[in-house]
C-alpha cells in the first residue's frame, strides 16, 4: 500500500445554526486505501460527506484533494471525486447507458473516448447486458452497480460514497464490496460512510464518529485488539443486581448493556468459571465473545452504538 | 492548477441537460395530459360558457397559450425538489460544471418542452379558428414571444423550486400565486380594469406576454391593449430577469 495521501482533511468544524454538526475533525487517507466512517446516526458522518462531496461549503478547516483546496479550487476537488449518493443519483426514467452518457458530459467527456468508457465501466460492473434498460426497471443491487459505473466514467482518484448499502440485500451489499476491493486494488482511494458494524469489518481503516469527533482511527483489527481479552456477557432476570454482585466480587468494570451484564476479561475461561459457581442460580446464559467494534465503541464512547 | 481550466466545456452540459429534459418528458404520458389537455379542456369550456358575454375562443386564446406554458413550465420544475435531494440533480451538483450551465440548461429543456406543447396548440387554433390567421411575419413573432415566456416561466419554477424541501410547499406557492399571476395577466379578464384589479394587471410582467401575443395573433382582440414596443420590452426584460436571478440563486451555495 502507497503511503501518500489522496485526501487531507483539516480541522474540519461545522455548524448547523446553533448546533456542532462537525466538532474539529482530522484525518488523511491514503492512495489506494478504503476508509470506512462508521458512526450512529447524527454523529456527523452525512455532514463530513456533503463536505467531502463539494455539496456544502467549508465553515471552518480545510480538505484538500490531491494537490487541489475543496474550498479554493472546487472544480479540481470535483473533477478528481466520483460520488456515490445514499438515495441514487441516477435519473430512473432514463435508460442505464443515457444516464452514463449524460454524466461523461458533466465530466468533459465525449465522442469515442466517451463511448469506450461507458462499455469499460458497464463490462467492469456487470451491468452490460442491462444496459438499454430504464433504470427503474432495475434492482436495487444493479442500480447500484450503475450507479458505480457512473461515479467511475471519468477515472476518479477518490470514490466517495454515502451508505451505498442501503435497502441491498446480503448478496448485494457483499457483491458491492467485493468490486469496491477490485477497484481499490487499481489504485483507487475509497471512502464510504456506514452505520453498519459488519460493513466497516471490511474497510482498510476506520475511523469511528461520535458527536462530530473522530474518536478512533485505526485498522479494525487494531481497534478490536485495543480493548484487550474478550468479552464477558450474562443473562440474567435482574442484570442491575447482577452486575453489582460480579463488580463487587471481582473488582471489575461492569456494565450493562440491553439488559445484559458485561465485562472485559484477561482469563475468560477461569472468570466464566468462578462466576457460574458463584451465581449459579441468577445466570440463566454465559458467552465468551472476541471483543466486536461495538465494543470498541462502547469502550472510546461509553454509549451504545445502536440504542 | 487553475480553478478555471478544471470546469468542464459548458455547451456539451447545456445540452446534455436540456436533452435530458426532453427525453424524460416524452417518456411521461402524464406530462402530456396535465401540460396540453388540461389548457385545452379549459379553453373549450371557458369559450362555451362565456360565449353569451361576447368572450370566445379567439378571446381565450392567446392566454391558453400562456396557460399551456405556465403549466409546463410547472411540471417540469417541481421535479427539481426531488431531483436535487435525492436524484440526478446531485450528481450535476457536485461535478466539475458552472452553476450557470447547469441553470441553463435546465431552463433551455424545460422551456424546450413548454415551446412544443404551445406550437401544437397554435396549429391547432389556426386550424379550428377563423379569427385566428396570423401572417408567417406575425406568426413568427409569436413564437419568439412564446420562446421568451417559455424561459420566463420555466425560471420562476426553478427560482421557486430551488430552495424548497416539499413538492406540497411548491403546489401552495402555484395556488396562491402562479394561477392567479395567469388570471390577472389579461388572459382571462378584459384590459382596462380599474382599481386594484388593474393596478395587478398593470404590475404583472406577464400582462405583457399575453398582450404581445395578443398584438400578432388576434389583433382584432387587442383594444385597450398596452403599446407593442412596451409589450416586447418587458416580457423581454421578464426572461433575463428570471435567468439572472436562477443563476444568482443556485450558484451561492
Amino acid at each position: 500500500m502507497n503511503t501518500t495521501a489522496a485526501i487531507r482533511i483539516n480541522e474540519i468544524r461545522h455548524h448547523y445554526g446553533q448546533r456542532e454538526a462537525l466538532g474539529g475533525v482530522s484525518l488523511e487517507v491514503r492512495e489506494g486505501e478504503i476508509l470506512g466512517l462508521l458512526g450512529p446516526n447524527g454523529s456527523g458522518k452525512t455532514t463530513l460527506f456533503k463536505l467531502l462531496a463539494t455539496l456544502m461549503p467549508i465553515q471552518a478547516g480545510s480538505i484538500t484533494v490531491g494537490e487541489a483546496d475543496a474550498a479554493r479550487q472546487p472544480a479540481a476537488v470535483r473533477a478528481q471525486l466520483g460520488v456515490v449518493f445514499q438515495s441514487p443519483s441516477l435519473d430512473k426514467k432514463l435508460r442505464v447507458e443515457e444516464n452514463l452518457r449524460h454524466h461523461g458530459r458533466l465530466y468533459g467527456l465525449s465522442g469515442g473516448t466517451l463511448r469506450t468508457r461507458i462499455d469499460q465501466e458497464l463490462e467492469r460492473f456487470g451491468v452490460a447486458d442491462r444496459r438499454r434498460d430504464i433504470v427503474e426497471t432495475l434492482s436495487g443491487g444493479l442500480q447500484r452497480r450503475a450507479e458505480l459505473a457512473q461515479a467511475m466514467l471519468h477515472r476518479p482518484r477518490v470514490l466517495v460514497l454515502d451508505e451505498p448499502s442501503a435497502g441491498l440485500d446480503p448478496a448485494a451489499r457483499s457483491d458491492l464490496w467485493r468490486r469496491l476491493a477490485a477497484a481499490r486494488a487499481e489504485g483507487l482511494t475509497v471512502i464510504v460512510t456506514t452505520h453498519l458494524l459488519e460493513e466497516a469489518e471490511r474497510a482498510d481503516r476506520l475511523a469511528i464518529l461520535d458527536g462530530g469527533r473522530v474518536v478512533a482511527d485505526d485498522t479494525p483489527a487494531a481497534l478490536r485488539n485495543s480493548i484487550g481479552g474478550d468479552t464477558l456477557t450474562l443473562r440474567t432476570d435482574e442484570p442491575e443486581a447482577l452486575a453489582q454482585a460480579v463488580r463487587e466480587r471481582l473488582q471489575r468494570e461492569v456494565s450493562v448493556i440491553d439488559r445484559l451484564v458485561r465485562l472485559e476479561s484477561d482469563n475468560a475461561a477461569a472468570d466464566a468459571a468462578q462466576l457460574l459457581a458463584a451465581f449459579p442460580d441468577r445466570i440463566s446464559e454465559l458467552t465468551i465473545g472476541r471483543p466486536s467494534l461495538e465494543d470498541v465503541f462502547f469502550s472510546r464512547t461509553g454509549k451504545l452504538f445502536h440504542d | 492548477m487553475s480553478p478555471t481550466t478544471t470546469y468542464s466545456p459548458s455547451l456539451p452540459v447545456v445540452l446534455t441537460l436540456a436533452e435530458r429534459e426532453l427525453v424524460r418528458f416524452f417518456r411521461q404520458r402524464n406530462r402530456v395530459i396535465g401540460g396540453l389537455v388540461q389548457p385545452v379542456l379549459f379553453w373549450l369550456l371557458f369559450s362555451e360558457g362565456l360565449r353569451s358575454n361576447d368572450l370566445g375562443y379567439t378571446h381565450f386564446f392567446p392566454g391558453t397559450l400562456v396557460m399551456i406554458l405556465l403549466f409546463t413550465a410547472i411540471f417540469a420544475t417541481i421535479s427539481i425538489i426531488e431531483d436535487r435531494n435525492e436524484g440526478f440533480l446531485q450528481g450535476v451538483l457536485v461535478a466539475p460544471v458552472t452553476r450557470w450551465a447547469m441553470v441553463l440548461g435546465k431552463v433551455l429543456g424545460g422551456a424546450a418542452i413548454a415551446l412544443i406543447q404551445a406550437l401544437l396548440f397554435l396549429a391547432l387554433g389556426w386550424a379550428t379558428v377563423a379569427e385566428i390567421q396570423p401572417t408567417p411575419l406575425s406568426a413568427l413573432a409569436a413564437v419568439g414571444g412564446m420562446t421568451l415566456l417559455a424561459i420566463a416561466l420555466t425560471g420562476l419554477g426553478l427560482l421557486i423550486a430551488w430552495r424548497m424541501n416539499s413538492t406540497q410547499g411548491f403546489h401552495a406557492i402555484m395556488s396562491i400565486f402562479l394561477l392567479p399571476m395567469w388570471l390577472l395577466s389579461g388572459a382571462f379578464f378584459r384590459h382596462g380594469a380599474e382599481g386594484w384589479l388593474g393596478l395587478a394587471v398593470m404590475i404583472n410582467p406577464l400582462t405583457y406576454g399575453v398582450a404581445a401575443l395578443r398584438h400578432r395573433l388576434t389583433p382584432l382582440d387587442a383594444a385597450g391593449l398596452p403599446a407593442e414596443p412596451l409589450c416586447w420590452a418587458v416580457t423581454g426584460a421578464f426572461a433575463a430577469v428570471m435567468l439572472v436571478a436562477c443563476w444568482w440563486v443556485a450558484g451561492r451555495e
